[in-house]
């Protein structure tokens, strides 16, 4: 043991020197979004003992594709309660990942409560209009809890406007998620647009949304799409515009 | 009467230091494990990423590289992990073995140079062996892409050449990024602290199946090393009793999950350099304390 002494001094010493670096690495790291698995018991019973070893020994990403693997296989038997398990467990193991938060919004959103709402076996249609509506909401859980984690993206809340617009209906709300999508530098331009038209579908934001339609109109010929020009009119009717104030495209624009 | 320093000629003065003499064992330690056919495990990386490649054919293209990204880097992580900790464990009881050991320390040869030169040797497989795969990894994903690519062109139809280009774009964004690199470097350094630590374990182990197993273990714990440290530091009203274990695992074991990167870097996140040079040099730091320790044991062991 005497002849040890030295070496274990030697790693007890650099143990005390790297305990404060190492917490404040690892704090860099999680402000920068790495290590952002929450790795508890929860997910030691949904992927068994192996697949919790597996993922705390720095493999999560391998056993989050052999589980969305194992997803698609279930899609193809369209066991769609096991999917939004599987789908569960692969964004708790990989939560910056936003295909697959994207992917299991779309699959319960879509095609989930589209296979709910056509149920063969459920002859009542209030029952398959119910189940319908859960899968919607399942689809919005899963992106809401994927903005959650990935709050430095546009693509999340664009996808969550896209569900409230076609699936709730829910266009104010569509409006306001792609107006934060369109916050961002790396966010297409179409988003502001989108974020303006789903503003003119809503009863009484109407000057609102002429404003934001008339802004874009502003910025010139390449944002005078058709729909912009056509929600623009819309709303220079219903707010009364005077014909002098009213968005004048030039002649001869195409 | 014998010669003063000064009147022996200088290419026989023996130095305290020989980067020569380094060279020559871990050139030599390389030569051996490239005898043992350590390499043939790279057929195995091969078929894992032709079979996964395969397999996921009728997913969409981002699911197509995220999974070949995954599996290959994890794929890489293991392979580098346990070529490293399996390679190191057999140095010192194979050159007992073979007296090889008894020859060379006989020599005017420090053992913190035989050390050092054992440790280079690993790590210079352990380089090769990354290499090797990141080249494998790397065409497997360009074939890939070219196949996505080519079939996005054959689909285009009536899209606008531009709308073909940003396809194309949104593709090739998806294939390589510049963070790949700092994680596979990060892959690379998590194997050779393994290296150095099961290198420090053989000085005082029994035999090469208690070093495989204590490094095994060590691996493990280190990955969870990060929890112990955050209880310590977190003032709760744990038990002393346990803190003081964390305590003590998070001094002696080595945070592992600092050098895992590439999920996440798989998963789109960029790696910005002063954090991946943070952790670099952590990984650096370990290697050269864990060799040191194993030197102070080694010194001290009689043969």
């Amino acid at each position: 043991m005497k002849k040890r002494l030295p070496a274990l001094l030697l790693i007890l010493a650099f143990g005390f020197a790297r305990m404060n670096f190492e917490q404040k690495l690892t704090e860099e790291h999680r402000a920068a979004y790495f290590h952002g698995a929450k790795l508890n018991l929860g997910l030691r019973q949904k992927v068994g003992q192996f697949g919790f070893l597996a993922a705390l020994s720095g493999f999560r990403s391998i056993i989050a594709d052999l589980l969305w693997i194992k997803a698609h296989t279930e899609w193809e038997q369209t066991a769609w309660g096991r999917m939004a398990l599987l789908f569960d467990t692969v964004t708790t193991l990989q939560p910056r990942n936003i295909m697959f938060w994207d992917m299991s919004a779309w699959q319960m959103s879509w095609n989930a409560s589209l296979a709910a709402f056509q149920d063969p076996k459920q002859p009542s249609l209030k029952l398959r209009l119910k189940a319908q509506r859960e899968y919607f909401h399942l689809g919005r859980d899963f992106l809401i809890r994927g903005i959650q984690n990935n709050p430095d993206s546009y693509k999340l809340y664009e996808a969550l406007g896209h569900l409230y617009d076609q699936k709730y209906g829910d266009h104010l709300s569509a409006s306001t998620q792609y107006a934060e999508a369109a916050k961002f530098s790396d966010a297409p331009s179409y988003l502001k647009r989108f974020a303006a038209y789903q503003l003119a579908e809503c009863p009484g934001h109407e000057r609102e949304a002429y404003e934001k339609l008339r802004a874009l109109f502003e910025k010139g010929d390449k944002e005078w799409l058709p729909t912009l020009l056509l929600r623009l009119r819309q709303m220079e009717e219903k707010l009364n515009i005077p014909e002098d104030q009213r968005a004048k495209v030039p002649p001869g624009f195409k | 009467m014998t010669d003063s320093p000064a009147t022996i000629p200088a290419r026989t003065r023996h130095k305290i230091f020989s980067f020569a003499r380094v060279k020559a064992i871990s050139g030599n330690t390389l030569l051996e494990l490239i005898r043992l056919k350590v390499f043939y495990f790279l057929l195995l990386f091969a078929l894992v990423i032709i079979g996964f490649s395969a397999f996921v054919l009728n997913f969409t293209f981002q699911e197509q590289f995220q999974v070949l990204k995954d599996v290959s880097l994890g794929a890489m992580s293991i392979f580098t992990v346990l070529l490293a900790v399996l390679s190191t464990a057999m140095l010192l009881p194979k050159d007992i073995e073979d007296r090889t050991l008894y020859t060379i320390l006989a020599k005017p040869v420090p053992r913190f140079e035989y050390l050092l030169g054992k440790l280079l040797g690993v790590l210079l497989m352990l380089l090769v062996a990354t290499l090797l795969m990141s080249a494998m990894f790397g065409a497997a994903l360009y074939l890939r892409q070219e196949m996505v690519v080519s079939a996005t062109l054959r689909g285009a139809g009536n899209a606008t050449p531009d709308q073909v280009q940003a396809a194309i774009r949104e593709i090739k964004q998806q294939t390589f990024t510049s963070s790949l690199v700092p994680g596979i470097i990060a892959i690379y350094l998590k194997a050779a602290l393994c290296a150095s630590i099961t290198l420090f374990i053989s000085t005082f182990a029994t035999s090469w199946i208690f070093t495989i197993l204590t490094s095994v273990m060590v691996y493990f714990i280190g990955h969870i090393q990060s929890t112990a440290r955050e209880y310590w530091l977190a003032s709760g009203n744990g038990s002393q009793l346990a803190k003081i274990f964390m305590f003590f695992v998070t001094l002696i074991f080595p945070d592992l999950q600092l050098f895992n990167l590439v999920d996440d870097i798989v998963a789109g996140n960029s790696i910005q350099m002063a954090m991946f040079w943070k952790t670099a040099g952590l990984g650096l730091s370990y290697s050269c304390v864990y060799l040191l320790a194993a030197y102070f044991v080694f010194s001290a062991k009689e043969l």
